[in-house]
């Protein structure tokens, strides 16, 4: 009894921090409306920070005035982003912002360990809570104690100060009405930045406050971005009393998970966080929300089918293409087909993205989960490669019909929060699931049959999969159910009001993009040989929303040429430079504020600008229409 | 005079919405801008107050030209706008609400405390802690005015204070207004209701299509029934 007594309350004490950083979290989103990726960053700046500061200054006044002192200097990094970064990407797409601070995310993961090195460090205890407490002979840290209660008391400052001060007021009028709160006279951008260097500060001392427990290490930052996404979609967004109670229901959860399913532990987070999806898709103490913001697009250009002359420049860059063996060598050749998967993988998020409006954050576990069905298929049961490469995709199909299920029920930055989620549990199941899929060191001796094993063999495969994909998916884009999906994109209530089940649609196409992404990630796993737990991991989601974002979501096909162009780019930082992260986070970064179209997005509005000086008459059609928003 | 607007111009995306629109309001002055759903009425508020992001003319508020400034600070001059679908904060209560409009004395306006404006509007003193999602549609809009009127306001833009609301509380709304033009407030007022309207305006502009077609008192607005019928009956 004692013993689960004492568990109960290492659980509480998880929360502590948890409960900081998601009410951070849900505070900057309430009056910003901006989904800050970069939490999870601020969360561990604060808590290598606060190791540094502990460190030079001892005693009690050094721990506890460093952990505050650290908090407050992440809280004033968080003013500078939001003012050199953050106010430029107000009006643009949510979509856009969460990319934007992800890009910040990766940044600040390179330079933490250039500055602090990327081992583990081990920081003080805390003076004053440095023992034990004998429980009927089990032992809790007084430390922990400490933590549960300050969680309560953190809720009560932050209800006093939202319930009590004017700027609590302003923070809850502008949580429901921006613009009316500024025709009152009130100076939003302060608002704004005040608002998003509380959410900061909040998460900085979640971090801070972790580290007489944890280790602080250089990827802790997703880890706790995760949970702070589950904790917020089952509380739900912009309410403090549910970041608690539900980041109370998450430790707990993962303290008992552990006793009951060892390995699998999140399996129960899950779970739990699927029936409250069900029961009430906007959070235990959220409000539904509003008709919400159109996610991808800024405007949106009439779509057609290719020209004939479109047809046979695609084909002629297509037979170029295919005569790359001819000159090329095997590391050439390699890469090719890596980039051919990529298009294959881009074009499978793009065709969610832009004609379903859905921007998954977590497309990478269909990838992932086609590889690994090759992998299961090919080393366990031993089929032959053509079997598996027809069959592997299915459990991207699998996952996606079981995941989409759930993502479809919501739209916006939840739907994106909750793909990101899910892809993170199919991670971590590949990772701790060690007697299955090998865990980290994954399933090796992926070999591709004879027919297919010289690299121009395997290129030329790549490739005519790759065609064949894109061709398919064009003509679903063209079809009677491409129409469908875009009016459900456009207005799900108006396309209900003519009788399209919109749920279903949007369902079919997260399963058609789950399977091809699945078909993509059966190839990459012939390719490289294994399949790892990276295969599913958030950096290659992110890489296929950046493929997508760069060759201009507002398009039909742009995730061709944005997986081709960023691929190859990747490939070749990769090679140039230990930084990549934080390389790659500036790319992301520079695209969300400078380019928010893509190259295709841009050449096509080049291409229009041309068309419009030639005929004036037909000026008017070319156009551009704006989106409501 | 308190509020000169030249040649305005206004857009949504590609559409061109408002056309040369101008107008002005005297100090003290009750100004009725009339018109039919979509005229061009909000819209005209919306650009005064810099809410429409795709302006241009020149809008001039007690000799400042204010055209090129942020919302916020065009009302921190001391023009207040109430705007036509309520937007009262749901979540928050009466006096939460009337917090968030709270500026300021200004030297040359009345000074409204929240005593004055609930002797204004008695409902609301009754209601203090209620949050503004359960108050009937009067009441709504009584505190979308009472919450305007303690940034304390020189001018007032009123968007429709008429619309949809029953007989009796249209009376008390008609006393309001008068009461605030007695303390001082100079008011533009958007109507469709004609006989609303003639209660308490001294003049009256018409807006047919985003553009202004007629301007005058009220009497040369009686007097000449033509203009009536052809941009306000139904």
């Amino acid at each position: 009894m004692a013993f689960y007594v004492v568990q109960f309350l290492t659980g509480l004490a998880s929360a502590a921090s948890l409960f900081l950083v998601a009410s951070g979290l849900s505070i900057i989103f309430g009056v910003t409306r901006i989904v800050n990726f970069a939490h999870g960053a601020f969360y561990m700046i604060g808590a290598y920070i606060a190791f540094t500061l502990t460190e030079r200054f001892s005693g009690a006044f050094g721990f506890w005035g460093g952990v505050v002192a650290a908090a407050l200097a992440v809280a004033l990094i968080g003013v500078l982003v939001e003012m050199v970064l953050l106010r430029r990407i107000y009006h643009a797409p949510e979509l856009f912002q969460l990319l934007g601070t992800f890009g910040l995310t990766l940044i600040v993961e390179d330079l933490v360990v250039l500055i602090w090195g990327p081992d583990d460090l081990v920081g003080r205890r805390a003076p004053g809570f440095k023992g034990a407490v004998d429980f009927f002979g089990q032992n809790i840290p007084s430390y922990d104690l400490f933590l549960i209660v300050l969680g309560p008391v953190v809720l009560g400052i932050l209800w006093l100060l939202f319930q009590r001060t004017r700027w609590g007021v302003l923070v809850r009028a502008a949580t429901q009405d921006r613009d009316m709160v500024a025709a009152l006279g009130v100076n939003q951008k302060w608002l704004f930045t005040s608002v998003f260097a509380v959410g900061v500060f909040l998460a900085a001392l979640g971090g801070a406050l972790q580290i007489p427990r944890d280790a602080v290490h250089h990827a802790m930052d997703l880890r706790i971005i995760v949970e702070v996404f589950v904790v917020v979609v089952i509380g739900g967004l912009g309410s403090i009393v549910g970041a608690f109670v539900a980041a109370v229901l998450v430790s707990e959860l993962n303290a008992f998970g552990i006793l009951i399913f060892p390995k699998i532990s999140i399996i129960l987070v899950f779970l739990v966080m699927a029936v409250v999806l069900i029961v009430r898709p906007w959070g235990l103490f959220g409000k539904p929300e509003a008709a919400a913001r159109k996610t991808p697009g800024l405007s949106v250009n009439p779509w057609r089918p290719l020209t004939s002359n479109e047809r046979l420049g695609s084909l002629a860059a297509l037979v170029i293409a295919a005569m790359l063996p001819l000159f090329a060598g095997n590391y050439a050749l390699t890469v090719g087909s890596e980039i051919a998967i990529f298009v294959i993988f881009a074009i499978s998020l793009h065709f969610l993205m832009s004609v379903g409006g859905l921007a998954s954050f977590g497309h990478a576990a269909y990838f992932g989960l086609g590889a690994y069905g090759v992998a299961f298929l090919a080393k366990m049961a031993g089929l032959p490669m053509i079997v598996c490469l027809l069959l592997g995709p299915l459990l991207g199909c699998m996952g996606a019909a079981v995941f989409g299920f759930f993502a479809v029920q919501l739209s916006g930055v939840y739907f994106a929060m909750l793909t990101l989620a899910f892809a993170q549990i199919v991670w971590s199941i590949a990772f701790q699931w060690v007697s299955v899929t090998g865990g980290d060191n994954g399933i090796l001796g992926v070999w591709p049959a004879s027919w297919a094993a010289s690299p121009s063999h395997f290129y030329w495969l790549a490739l005519g999969v790759a065609a064949l994909v894109t061709i398919a998916l064009r003509i679903a884009v063209f079809s009677p159910f491409g129409y469908a999906l875009r009016a459900t994109r456009d207005s799900v209530l108006r396309s209900e009001a003519v009788g399209i089940n919109a749920k279903r649609i949007q369902w079919t196409a997260f399963v058609i993009a789950g399977t091809t992404a699945g078909i993509g990630g059966a190839l990459f796993a012939y390719l490289k040989g294994s399949v790892f737990p990276d295969n599913l991991g958030i950096s290659l989601s992110v890489d296929a929303l950046v493929m997508v974002l760069l060759g201009g979501v507002e398009t039909v096909s742009g995730g061709v040429v944005g997986a081709i162009v960023y691929k190859a780019l990747n490939i070749w930082l990769v090679s140039q430079t230990d930084l990549s992260k934080l390389v790659l986070g500036g790319f992301i970064v520079l695209i969300v504020v400078v380019f928010p179209k893509g190259i295709v997005g841009m050449l096509e509005i080049l291409a229009q600008r041309r068309r419009k000086s030639s005929p004036p008459g037909s000026s008017l059609l070319a156009k551009p229409i704006e989106s409501a928003e | 005079m308190k509020l000169t607007v030249q040649d305005l111009n206004s857009h949504y995306g590609p559409a061109h919405i408002l056309f040369d629109i101008g107008f002005e309001v005297g100090d003290g002055e009750v100004v009725a801008l009339l018109g039919r759903n979509g005229a061009g009425k909000s819209t005209t508020f919306r650009s005064i107050v810099g809410l429409v992001a795709q302006r241009t003319g020149r809008i001039t508020f007690e000799g400042k030209d204010v055209s090129a400034k942020p919302t916020h600070e065009i009302v921190r001059e001391g023009l207040g706008y109430v705007p036509e679908e309520r937007r009262i904060f749901t979540d928050l209560t009466v006096e939460e609400n009337l917090e968030v409009g709270r500026q300021p004395k200004r030297p040359n306006a009345p000074h409204w405390t929240r005593e004055k404006l609930f002797t204004l509007f008695p409902n609301l003193g009754e209601m203090k802690n209620r949050p503004g999602g359960r108050m009937s549609g009067g009441e709504q809009q009584m505190l979308t005015i009472a919450r305007t009127l303690m940034g304390n306001p020189s001018l007032v833009l009123l968007d429709e204070p008429s619309e949809g609301l029953s007989p009796k509380i249209v009376e008390q709304m008609v006393d309001a207004i008068l009461t605030m033009k007695k303390e001082g407030v100079s008011i533009v007022v958007s109507e469709q209701n004609l006989h609303f309207a003639r209660l308490i305006s001294d003049r009256a502009y018409i807006i047919e299509r985003g553009r202004i077609c007629f301007g005058g008192t009220m009497a040369e607005l009686d007097a000449r029934p033509d203009i009536r019928d052809a941009h306000l009956s139904l």
